[in-house]
């Protein structure tokens, strides 16, 4: 080959890769996203029925049961609440009142089991999502009340 | 008096900083001999001085003044010793504080360690560090002084989040930083290139071990934080794809493909602007790192309470450094020569391939870690990206990676041929093969995926082991030559733990009332039950389990759960028996209704976990002997390789 043939077998090789390698990348990309949700969107239908995504808001005071392996809380937005359910040990810093960002599928009668629930590092911290469900809700009521 | 002079310090800091960016880069341009004669001077006055201003934070630490905000913020006069220390850089003010120090010593190092440079190549890269360091101390004197006072001052402090007191504080971040800021260094290597249109092989063999000592202290900080996030959090995963983990990850995957460009800009002039291109990448990608730990944008484990408005201080100045580089890049690139031509199948094209592969995957990781922002940002709703997309993305990108690194180092410079690769790999390849495929059969089930992982760690060692053993027959091979190989053998390493704790770890999350017995791996655990046990600055729930296998005891197991005085936050400490090809991982839950004294038990065994971070240590050591090669010490050789780098440029 010549240097020139060369150089351009080299550059369509790596084209090649790298369009590969892109096609690979948004196709992961486009089925793995997962979407937020407040207690209010699922609560009017937003939410995806058989798609995993994030609900966030605070946890209701007096709602959590544990008696076996198996954890039940509330979530609320103030607004709307979601009855959860989740297979495991809950983060340290899970507690009710608090802030939460759990993942999860929404079954047919309204409940959401969660796969995840987030931990975060830091007591006086609020999940940007959780925060921002509350103030969604706030801002729905007093809309309202005008 | 002591936070003010530290604060005073720091203003001095930060005007000499400004001297430092200034004059020599200047001088150099220009040719006065007593301005870029500025540069070594001023990098240690410099150091000097944010010593002090680092000395008088831990002083006000250790002294429990609760006068000064940061310290009644992240410290309490009952915390031990260490973690008054440590809880200098438990915080954010703390923590860039930390990073502008760490800037600094990098600057000593380069003018300490940089006898055999030309002057106003020194001059340069001080300049360059300089303004980097004065955009970091203006920020915090702006944004964010931790000496800042509070009056009155509080009775005590609010004490160091809980999470943060353990070993892990006093090493993680540190390391991390120590890596981040390396990257300064081959950045301002790579701008003082470009100024001087010196682009050449002895300014890549200049940068080449700063570049290798960077990337020491970022695996190193890497492994440490995963190691710390396994333990210490209480998950026992040793890898979460979290948004401040991948920033961390970024620059590790951009500064490895850094490293292997640089040895092709070394050894055959070529891949020159590539080489600049990687070093600003790497060196923006560690501002953006700390953008994104420290802007509060991300809603991810590490995401502390923080302050919005500092983000966009370091988004600015992110801008600004990318922008500048990248316009004097396009300035002067062109102005670059090529450098030797090669062949389709030779050692250049092999690591125009590992480059392409290594960006590639750092491409599909930033894309998924800043696509949420972005959407956010522009408020289009709220998402995430989780881990199935990283591991969907990142592992297709390193078989292939994985595969060719074991060729690399056979094939020859310039012009290889097939067959002479292949010719001393072919006993490698059967052995990777024969034990990849065989081995899961023996192991908990055969699975193509550990077979794939296997076979190419085996590979990868194999090629190393034949390399050293026909080398060392002739003479005995400089340093390089084993940091490479030792290097490869960790990444070996650390796929061998990668794909074996993935594949036949087994996790459960049990309820336990005392007396039950739950099977793990060819153990199993008993609950005996908890009881309560104080100290220093907490009291905690011990759980009481024993080890067994085939009924006779091993050892007891004490998993705590731990309350802070100081924070109503309850911490697990997990209690792990490791091993060289196990760990078993216990850890406490909460105490569950019924009644019967029963909690639920996270019961963990992980196959070779340790492995992960095994291979990491045996990476950083390939990187330290590479790093100290004799030939990087060599002032004439470092002219030498100008002429040849002159020559091979002509040709």
């Amino acid at each position: 080959m010549k240097p020139r043939q060369k150089r351009l077998a080299i550059i369509v090789g790596g084209l090649a890769a790298l369009g590969i390698a892109a096609t690979l990348i948004l196709n992961a990309f486009q089925s793995n996203l997962v979407f937020f949700f407040t207690p209010t969107q699922v609560a009017n239908g937003e939410a995806p029925k058989e798609r995993a995504f994030r609900i966030g808001g605070l946890v209701k005071e007096g709602s959590l049961q544990r008696s076996d392996i198996v954890a039940r809380f509330v979530v609320t937005d103030t607004a709307k609440e979601i009855p959860v359910s989740y297979q495991g040990i809950l983060p340290d810093l899970f507690s009710e009142g608090k802030g939460v960002v759990a993942q999860g599928v929404l079954g047919a009668d309204g409940k959401f089991t969660a796969t995840e629930v987030l931990a975060k590092h830091d007591e006086n911290y609020m999940p940007p999502e959780a925060q921002a469900a509350v103030d969604k809700a706030h801002e729905a009521t007093r809309t309202l009340k005008q | 008096m002591i936070p003010e002079i530290g604060s005073f310090a720091l203003v001095l800091a930060l005007l000499v900083a400004l001297v430092q960016g200034t004059l020599p880069l200047i001088g150099a341009q220009r040719g006065v001999p007593a301005w870029i004669g500025l540069a070594r001077p001023a990098s240690s006055m410099l150091f000097l001085l944010i010593a002090v201003a680092f000395a008088c934070l831990t002083a006000s630490f250790i002294n429990n003044d609760f006068s000064v905000v940061y310290v009644a913020q992240h410290s309490n006069s009952r915390l031990p010793l260490e973690y008054r220390i440590s809880g200098v850089w438990g915080g954010h003010e703390g923590s860039l504080l930390l990073w502008v120090l760490m800037l600094s010593l990098w600057s000593l190092a380069v003018a300490a360690f940089s006898r055999s440079l030309p002057d106003d190549m020194v001059a340069r890269v001080q300049g360059v560090l300089g303004l980097v360091a004065a955009g970091f101390i203006l920020f915090i004197l702006l944004t964010s002084s931790p000496f800042e006072r509070l009056l009155p001052g509080a009775e005590d402090g609010r004490d160091l989040n809980p999470l943060l007191q353990d070993p892990g504080l006093i090493f993680h971040p540190p390391m991390l930083y120590m890596g981040y800021v390396g990257f300064s260094v081959a950045f301002a290597f790579a701008i003082a290139a470009l100024l001087s249109g010196r682009l050449d092989a002895a300014w890549a063999r200049w940068s080449r071990p700063w570049t290798t000592a960077a990337w020491i202290f970022l695996t190193l900080g890497i492994g440490l934080g995963s190691i710390w996030a396994y333990y210490e959090l209480g998950w026992g995963g040793w890898w979460f794809w979290d948004p401040v983990e991948n920033a961390s990850f970024l620059p590790w995957l951009v500064g490895t493909a850094l490293i292997h460009s640089l040895a092709v800009t070394e050894k055959r002039g070529s891949f020159k602007n590539w080489t600049v291109l990687l070093a600003i990448g790497a060196f923006s990608l560690s501002l953006l790192g700390t953008f994104l730990v420290r802007s509060g944008v991300l809603s991810s484990v590490h995401a502390f309470a923080s302050d919005p408005k500092r983000g966009i201080f370091i988004l600015l100045f992110l801008a600004v450094v990318v922008g500048a580089s990248l316009t004097l890049f396009a300035w002067r690139a062109p102005k670059v020569s090529l450098g030797g031509a090669f062949a389709l199948v030779s050692r250049e094209t092999l690591l125009l391939i590992n480059n392409v592969l290594l960006l590639s995957a750092a491409g599909a990781v930033l894309l998924g870690t800043l696509y949420p922002l972005v959407i956010d940002a522009l408020n289009l709703g709220k998402l995430s990206v989780g881990p199935p997309y990283f591991n969907a993305v990142f592992t297709p990108l390193m078989v292939p990676l994985l595969f060719l690194m074991a060729v690399g180092p056979v094939a020859r410079w310039k012009q290889a041929s097939l067959a002479e690769i292949a010719r001393p790999l072919r006993w490698a390849f059967g052995v990777a093969v024969a034990a990849g495929v065989s081995i899961p059969f023996f192991y908990g089930g055969w699975s193509g995926s550990v077979a794939l992982g296997l076979g190419l760690a085996i590979w990868i060692v194999g090629a190393s082991v034949l390399q050293i053993i026909s080398r060392a027959r002739s003479s005995l091979p400089p340093r390089a030559f084993w940091g490479m190989h030792l290097a490869h053998m960790g990444v070996a390493v650390t796929v061998v733990g990668i794909v074996m704790v993935t594949q036949y770890e087994s996790e459960r999350d049990v309820r336990m009332a005392p007396g039950d017995t739950v099977k793990t791996g060819e153990y199993q655990i008993r609950f005996l039950g908890v009881e309560g046990i104080s100290g220093p600055n907490y009291n905690a729930a011990r759980g009481n389990l024993e080890l067994l296998k085939d009924g006779t005891l091993v050892m007891s197991l004490h998993p705590e759960k731990r309350k802070y005085f100081s924070s109503a936050m309850p911490m697990t400490e997990a209690f792990i028996d490791p091993g060289l090809t196990r760990d078993v991982y216990v850890s406490l839950g909460d105490p569950l209704e019924g009644g019967d004294g029963a909690w639920s038990v996270r019961v963990y065994y992980k196959p070779f976990v340790s492995w992960i971070w095994g291979g990491a240590v045996l990476m950083a050591l390939g990187g330290l002997l590479a790093a100290s090669d004799r030939r990087y010490r060599l002032k004439s050789t470092a002219a030498r390789a100008g002429k040849l780098a002159a020559q091979g440029a002509a040709s």
